[in-house]
């Protein structure tokens, strides 16, 4: 299993850089916002936290549709398929890989957006730590729509349609908490708890959903 | 250890590919798939390998020391069409990353990776990007990665594509060892891949025609 | 005769194995005549006095400005060397404008964030949306784009040539950058080392500033000629590599 993890990593690393451009879509993301509603910072810093956590779920799904598809497109998916350990397992592990390779680079990469979006220190903090913590979720989910759709040719724009409106919790759940931290009257810990609750929830059931599809989507 | 079939058949979508294949391998033997192509080889291997669910029918293991109930996907090696491995990582990563994941089923050891890569006589290009080797080049390391981890079943699909004669004899002298060394192989293949005793199923659609040979 | 000599040195250089031998020896020298630069530039830099207004942070425009004059130069470096690659398919240009990428993307890091660093004192904000800001950010972006597009693309002459035709395209920003503050004037200062009717910065900083804009140019080049040799040995290793696939087939 370590095995496994490395060698997502290695690829992620060595194969034309999907988090450099997972990052430079969340940038670029962010960056036009500005264009379209005005350089008024004060409205900027108002909806900073929003605009960075939807670029980031945005940029979250972009890479999402080569999780399987790689390694079934050089027939690794069949071997993998076949081995003792649990299937779930399996997933879980790529999940991790993927997370590590392409969205962990977005979560560091949320501070400096929120500088270009005025936002306080402690927005920027709350942004950080409910992307750390509610990013995970994003990828247990994107892995059963990536599984699902693994054997369509072009599945990439599907994936991202069928995941987005499962990631809408995730999305309310980590706006609500980084407002929460910046807004006093309310309370930062509920809706982060929930948002921590979600992401263990999938991490159960995103990599069960993902293996069943897989097995079931052999041709 | 044998490895029993029992009246298979598969669908792919509503198409019957074929039906009704019964067959029974003991440690040593080997089964030849023949037939013209869209006969259902491939889907025969896969269905063995469990990455088809056969429409009727079953396959069972029998391990060796009244090893049972172990699916049969988990005793298999399949070499299929593709072959999984990635053209970014060095050859010598890649083996040793299915040597790690796959690891041994019990009754054998796997090779090390240098081992396994002088076995299909290319240890010297080992530390190269996959992707850098030639169509020929990439089969024989595929094979070789059957060799760093045990399993007593080889499923071959079609294990000679795009090889030439010399590393095809390679190929058939690597099969030889593992019948040998008691293990089985089902292959897929036009190529004759000389053999001794081995049976032949000729695969022909969904009429599904005969066996020659003895069956154990 | 004349100019088919300046021809052949042009070529000369154009070859692959000639550039390397010529980068050995020019090398040591830049990279020499650069730090003295910058030695010379840092001590100008920290003697004058402060600006009345601004204090010390003043200092940071040393760093500041030559950052963001070869953020577009290394831009038009990558241009001209695109042409190159695109008319007169010279195999070095490939190599330079592909090297030059990463370099401009680092140089304009820095103008963002020394820029980023200077403002905040001055606006109290550590960005703002104005016009030259944006549209230096936006050229970072595109440093960036490019760079994942030659990390993306196997084939390193077809990589080079698409990216070429982006590096054109994008050339067009350039001017868009030089003459925004004219065009939108908002809180930045306005160009004012180039100006009709001379300088209008007082000569105080401006010594400094020319040795520390002639030290960042220096620099720029060292570091450009050393990852054109990188790259340049970078392909020798992939062809090797190849061969060696190729060699171990034929030996059994």
């Amino acid at each position: 299993m370590t095995a496994l993890l490395l060698r997502d990593l290695k690829l992620s690393i060595r194969a034309g850089g999907g988090a450099l451009i997972g990052i430079l879509f969340f940038m670029t993301v962010v960056a036009v916002i500005p264009f379209g509603v005005g350089p008024d910072l004060n409205l900027l810093s108002r909806i900073g936290p929003a605009i960075v956590w939807i670029g980031a779920l945005l940029a979250a799904l972009l890479g999402l549709d080569r999780m399987f598809q790689a390694d079934r497109d050089d027939g690794s998916l069949d071997l993998l398929l076949m081995q003792e350990h649990p299937l779930v397992l399996t997933v879980l592990v790529k999940c991790l890989a993927h997370w590590l390779a392409n969205v962990l680079p977005l979560v560091l990469a949320s501070p400096l957006l929120g500088l270009f979006m005025n936002m306080s220190e402690v927005a920027i903090g709350a942004v950080m730590l409910t992307l750390l913590v509610g990013s995970p979720a994003l990828t247990f989910i994107g892995a059963v729509g990536a599984a699902v759709s693994v054997t369509l040719p072009r599945g990439g724009l599907l994936v991202s349609i069928l995941v987005l409106p499962l990631c809408i919790p995730v999305l309310i759940f980590g706006v609500s908490a980084t407002y929460a931290a910046v807004e006093d009257p309310a309370p930062f810990l509920p809706p982060f708890l929930i948002l921590t609750a979600i992401t263990m929830f999938f991490a159960v059931l995103g990599p069960a959903g993902a293996a069943l599809a897989l097995r079931n989507a052999g041709d | 250890m044998r490895l029993i079939a029992e009246n298979l058949s598969a669908h792919r979508g509503e198409d019957l590919i074929f039906s009704n294949i019964s067959f029974n391998l003991t440690a040593g033997e080997a089964l030849l798939l023949t037939g013209r192509n869209g006969s259902g080889k491939s889907t025969l291997l896969k269905v063995v390998a469990g990455l088809i669910r056969p429409a009727s029918g079953a396959i069972s293991w029998q391990g060796g020391r009244g090893e049972t109930g172990v699916p049969v996907r988990e005793v298999c090696h399949y070499l299929g069409h593709r072959n999984a491995m990635k053209p970014e990582l060095s050859v010598a990563e890649n083996l040793a990353f299915w040597r790690a994941f796959l690891g041994d089923r019990p009754g054998g050891a796997g090779l090390s990776v240098g081992e396994a890569a002088a076995a299909v006589e290319l240890e010297a290009i080992l530390h190269l990007p996959f992707g850098y080797l030639s169509a020929g080049q990439q089969r024989r390391m595929a094979f070789a990665k059957l060799l760093v981890a045990h399993r007593p079943v080889w499923l071959l699909d079609e294990p000679t594509a795009a090889l030439d004669s010399a590393a095809e004899g390679l190929f058939a002298s690597l099969i030889r060892d593992h019948l040998g060394r008691g293990g089985l192989v089902l292959a897929a293949t036009h190529q004759p891949l000389d053999l001794v005793a081995a049976h032949r199923l000729q695969m022909q659609g969904f009429q599904y025609a005969q066996m020659e040979g003895e069956i154990a | 005769m004349t100019d088919s000599l300046a021809i052949r040195k042009f070529s000369d250089l154009a070859n692959p194995t000639r550039f390397l031998a010529i980068a050995e020896r020019v090398l040591p020298w830049l990279a020499g005549l650069c730090c003295l630069l910058f030695a010379l530039g840092l001590t100008l830099a920290f003697t004058t006095e402060g600006d009345y207004q601004q204090g010390d942070t003043v200092r940071i425009m040393y760093v500041h400005v030559p950052a963001a004059w070869l953020s577009m130069m290394c831009y038009s470096v990558m241009a001209l060397s695109a042409l190159g690659t695109l008319v007169w398919r010279h195999p070095l240009a490939d190599v330079s404008h592909k090297a030059a990428a990463p370099l401009g993307a680092a140089f304009t890091l820095v103008a963002l964030v020394t820029g980023s660093l200077w403002g905040k004192p001055m606006w109290g904000t550590w960005w703002v949306w104005d016009a030259r800001l944006t549209s230096v950010f936006i050229l970072f972006l595109m440093y960036l784009g490019l760079i994942a597009l030659n990390r993306a693309m196997d084939d390193p002459s077809r990589a080079a040539r698409v990216s070429a035709v982006l590096i054109l395209v994008g050339f067009v920003n350039i001017p868009i950058i030089k003459f925004s503050v004219d065009w939108w004037n908002t809180l930045h200062q306005p160009a004012s080392v180039i100006r009709m009717g001379g300088p209008t910065i007082d000569p105080e900083f401006l010594r400094p500033l020319v040795v520390m804009a002639l030290a960042f140019t220096l620099l720029f080049f060292t570091l450009h000629i050393m990852a054109i040799r990188n790259e340049i040995w970078r392909r020798r290793v992939a062809t090797q590599r190849r061969m060696a696939a190729r060699l171990a087939g034929r030996g059994d």
